[in-house]
C-alpha cells in the first residue's frame, strides 16, 4: 500500500483517530486470514489494516469521488462465499484455451482452468507456491497512491496471483485471468489480487476478465510492475452482472525504457469504478491507454485514471471512448502529471462519449498539471449524439433505422476494439456491444 | 409506350415551417435521362433529397409516384430497397465504417428486401470486385473507411460504385459533377452511362451544363424558386449556358411553368 504519495493532489492522507468505518470494518471481518502466510505479508496487512481504520468511506464530498453514488453499495450486506460454487463460464477464448486460469468466488477451479500451453520462463499460479527466487515482498503493495478500496483489499485479501516473466523472456502465448463471481445465493464478496512482474527485457501479454451472475461486490486490485526494457500488452475486460458492484484498481509502475499498453472495455456491473494508475519512473517509457466503456439501463460506469510522466522522454497516449443510452452515467476523469525533471516528454489524452439518449448521463474531466516546460501534451473531450445525417445517408442505401445506429455505434466502438490483441475477444465484444445496445 | 417509373404531381414542401417546393410536376419514363438545373437554392438538390425520403423535410401537398406508388410514406430504407438511389452531393464519411462492409450491409438489405438470401462475404467480394471496373477504382478503397480521406472525386466514384452495386431503377445525380477535375468526371459520367439501360431511368441534377456533354439528357428542366418554370430538349441547356440564368427571370416573374 501506500509506501509513497508523490502528489499531494491524488488523495488526502488522513492521520487523525480512528474512525472504525462500519463498512469496512464489516467487511473486514468477513475476511478469512490465511494462516500460512509468510510474515511479510502478515505485516503488509496489518498495516493496510492499521491505515484502512483510518478512513471513512468516500463520498460525494471527497473530490475522487463526487461523480457517483455509493450509497447503495455501503448500504448493502456482502459475505464472504464460504462454499466456491460451480458456474458457468463463457466458453474459453481460442488463442488462451489452454493457457487460461479460473477463479470461482476467489478460489482456483481447477476443471474451468488449463494450464497446458503455458511456456517455460514464466510462473503462473499463487503466491503460496512462488518459487523462492521471486521476491515478492519487493513488490507487493508497494505501489505509490493510497486509497480506501486498495488498503481494504491488501488488508483482508486471501491468495494473491502472481504472473513472473523472467529476464529477457518473450512469452508469446496470452495469459487469460478469469474472475468469476456467483452471487445467486447470497450477495458475496471477494476481493481479487494479482501481482505481474515483467522483468528486464521481458514481454507478455495478459487479459484479465471478470464476469458473473446475480448479486455480489467486487473489489480487485492489479499490480503491475514492468521493469527496464519490458514490455507488457494488457487487456482488462470488466463483463461483471448487471445487479454487481465492482471497484478495480490497476496501478502500474514503469522502469525506463519499457512499454505498456491496457485496453479496458467496461461493459458490466450496477456500480462501476476503475482507477488505472500510471507511474513512469524511469527514462523514455511508453504508456497507451485504450478505453472503451458502454453504460446502459441504469448502470454507473466510472473510470478514474493517472499517469504520472516523472522522467524525461516519456510518453504517454489515452483514448477513452464511452457509449451511453438509457438513463446509465459514465464518469470520465483523467489526470496526467508531468513533473518537473519530464522534459521533453509527449503526453496526448482524449476523452469521446457517445449518447444515445436524452436521459443518459456523461461526466467528463481531463486534467493536465504539467510543472515541466519543454513538453507536448494536449488533451480534450467530445460529447456526440447519432448524427443525423449520417444516418439519412446510410438509410438511403436500404438500411433499416436500427441498422443504421448499429453501425454507426459498431464504428464509435471500433476504434478501440480493433485495439484488442486477439482476433476472438474482438469478435465476442462486438457480439456483446450488439446485444447490450438495442436500439 | 414506356413504362412511366417517376411521376411527382404537384409537390408542394416545407423545410422548418417555410415552403421550399412550390409545386413541382415531372415524369419520367423508363431509358430518359431528365437534367433539373438551376441557381443555388433554387430548390432542385431539395427535389431529390424529398424522392429520397430525407426525414428534415414535411411533404405538405401532392404525390410522388413511383413505379405506379405512392411513396410519401415510405421509410428512407423502403424506398432504396425497391430501386430509388441518390447519389450525394457531399457523400459523408464515416470512420470505422469499412467501405466492403458498408457495401456488403447495404446489398443484404436490397437482398432480404427482395425476398433473396444473404450472399456471404466471399461471394460478394467476387461481385464487387467487377463492379470497381465500372469507375475504375482500385480495390484498396474498398479497405478504407467509408469516405474517409477520400478526394472529392473518390468519392464521387465511391458514389457510383454503390449505384453500379445495388442496380437502382430510378437514379438520381444531386451535382455528381461538382468541384470534379475533367478526368474524374469522365470516369464518374462513363461509370453512369455504363449502366444505362432501357428499362431505368436517371435525373440528373446540376448547377453546370458541362456535366450535359457526358451524360446526355432527354429532357432539360429549370427550377427557380422551388418550381419548374421551364422544360425543354438539351438545347435547353446550351442556351443556359450561354445566356446565363438571368435570362429566365422575366419567364419566373411572369409566372410561365410547365
Amino acid at each position: 500500500m501506500a509506501v509513497q504519495i508523490p502528489f499531494a493532489t491524488i488523495s488526502k492522507v488522513h492521520d487523525e483517530a480512528v474512525i472504525e468505518d462500519i463498512f469496512f470494518t464489516g467487511l473486514l471481518q468477513q475476511c478469512q486470514v490465511n494462516r500460512d502466510a509468510p510474515q511479510w505479508l502478515v505485516d503488509v496487512r496489518q498495516q493496510s489494516k492499521n491505515w484502512l481504520s483510518r478512513q471513512s468511506t468516500p463520498t460525494r464530498k471527497d473530490e475522487d469521488w463526487r461523480f457517483i453514488d455509493l450509497s447503495s453499495l455501503t448500504a448493502g450486506k456482502f459475505v464472504t462465499p464460504q462454499n466456491p460454487v460451480e458456474t458457468n463460464s463463457r466458453s474459453p477464448l481460442q488463442e488462451t484455451k489452454n493457457s487460461r486460469l479460473v477463479f470461482v468466488n476467489g478460489v482456483y477451479n481447477t476443471d474451468l482452468s488449463n494450464i497446458s500451453a503455458l511456456p517455460e520462463g514464466i510462473y503462473v499460479g499463487s503466491l503460496s507456491n512462488l518459487p523462492s527466487k521471486y521476491d515478492a515482498a519487493k513488490y507487493f503493495a508497494q505501489q505509490p497512491g493510497a486509497d480506501a478500496f486498495t488498503a481494504l483489499n491488501t488488508a483482508g485479501g486471501n491468495d494473491v496471483t502472481v504472473v513472473w516473466a523472467d529476464k529477457n523472456v518473450a512469452i508469446e502465448t496470452t495469459l487469460h485471468l478469469v474472475f468469476l463471481a456467483d452471487g445467486q445465493n447470497e450477495a458475496n464478496f471477494t476481493q481479487p489480487r494479482v501481482l505481474v512482474v515483467a522483468e528486464t527485457g521481458s514481454s507478455l501479454s495478459l487479459v484479465e476478465e471478470y464476469s458473473g451472475v446475480g448479486e455480489y461486490f467486487t473489489n480487485a486490485v492489479t499490480e503491475i510492475f514492468v521493469r527496464d526494457n519490458a514490455r507488457i500488452n494488457h487487456t482488462r475486460l470488466q463483463q461483471e452482472s448487471d445487479n454487481s458492484y465492482h471497484i478495480g484498481k490497476t496501478a502500474v509502475s514503469q522502469q525506463r525504457d519499457s512499454h505498456y499498453t491496457l485496453t479496458e472495455i467496461n461493459l458490466g456491473a450496477k456500480l462501476y469504478r476503475h482507477n488505472p494508475e500510471m507511474w513512469q519512473q524511469g527514462e523514455q517509457t511508453e504508456t497507451d491507454l485504450n478505453g472503451l466503456t458502454v453504460a446502459t439501463g441504469d448502470q454507473t460506469s466510472d473510470t478514474h485514471s493517472i499517469i504520472a510522466l516523472t522522467k524525461p522522454h516519456g510518453s504517454t497516449n489515452q483514448l477513452h471512448k464511452c457509449i451511453v443510452g438509457d438513463r446509465a452515467h459514465t464518469v470520465f476523469n483523467g489526470k496526467v502529471f508531468v513533473t518537473k525533471e519530464a522534459q521533453q516528454t509527449d503526453a496526448t489524452q482524449l476523452n469521446r462519449n457517445l449518447m444515445l439518449s436524452p436521459k443518459a448521463r456523461v461526466d467528463t474531466k481531463p486534467e493536465l498539471q504539467i510543472t515541466a516546460d519543454n513538453v507536448k501534451c494536449a488533451h480534450g473531450a467530445t460529447v456526440s449524439q447519432l448524427e443525423a445525417e449520417e444516418i439519412f445517408y446510410l438509410r438511403s442505401r436500404g438500411l433499416s433505422e436500427n441498422d443504421a445506429n448499429q453501425l454507426l455505434v459498431d464504428a464509435f466502438a471500433a476504434e478501440i476494439i480493433d485495439r484488442l490483441p486477439l482476433e476472438s475477444l474482438r469478435t465476442r465484444i462486438t457480439e456483446t456491444i450488439e446485444q447490450k445496445i438495442q436500439l | 409506350m414506356s413504362e412511366t417509373i417517376l411521376s411527382v404531381r404537384n409537390l408542394t414542401a416545407n423545410v422548418d415551417g417555410t415552403p421550399i417546393l412550390k409545386g413541382v410536376n415531372l415524369e419520367i419514363k423508363a431509358g430518359e435521362v431528365h437534367a433539373i438545373m438551376g441557381r443555388n437554392g433554387s430548390g432542385k438538390s431539395t427535389l431529390s433529397k424529398i424522392i429520397a425520403g430525407h426525414p428534415d423535410y414535411e411533404v405538405t401537398g401532392g404525390e410522388i409516384i413511383y413505379q405506379g406508388q405512392n411513396i410519401i410514406d415510405l421509410e428512407p430504407n423502403e424506398r432504396a430497397n425497391s430501386g430509388i438511389f441518390l447519389a450525394f452531393q457531399y457523400p459523408l464519411a464515416i470512420p470505422g465504417v469499412s467501405n466492403l462492409d458498408f457495401m456488403r450491409v447495404a446489398y443484404n438489405a436490397k437482398r432480404k428486401y427482395q425476398g433473396l438470401e444473404e450472399i456471404d462475404t466471399f461471394d460478394f467480394e467476387d461481385l464487387i470486385e467487377e463492379k470497381l471496373e465500372v469507375v475504375k477504382m482500385n480495390p484498396s478503397f474498398l479497405e478504407r473507411s467509408l469516405n474517409e480521406g477520400f478526394s472529392g472525386g473518390e468519392k464521387k466514384r465511391n458514389e457510383i460504385l454503390q449505384m453500379a452495386l445495388l442496380d437502382p431503377t430510378l437514379t438520381i445525380l444531386d451535382e455528381i459533377d461538382s468541384g470534379l477535375d475533367i478526368d474524374a468526371l469522365r470516369i464518374v459520367s462513363d461509370g453512369v452511362n455504363q449502366l444505362k439501360t432501357p428499362d431505368k431511368a436517371h435525373l440528373v441534377i446540376t448547377h453546370y451544363q458541362r456535366l450535359l456533354d457526358y451524360i446526355e439528357p432527354d429532357y432539360v428542366h429549370v427550377m427557380q424558386q422551388g418550381k419548374i418554370i421551364t422544360s425543354g430538349g438539351k438545347e435547353l441547356a446550351l442556351e443556359l449556358e450561354s445566356r446565363g440564368y438571368d435570362f429566365l427571370d422575366d419567364k419566373s416573374t411572369a409566372g410561365v411553368g410547365v
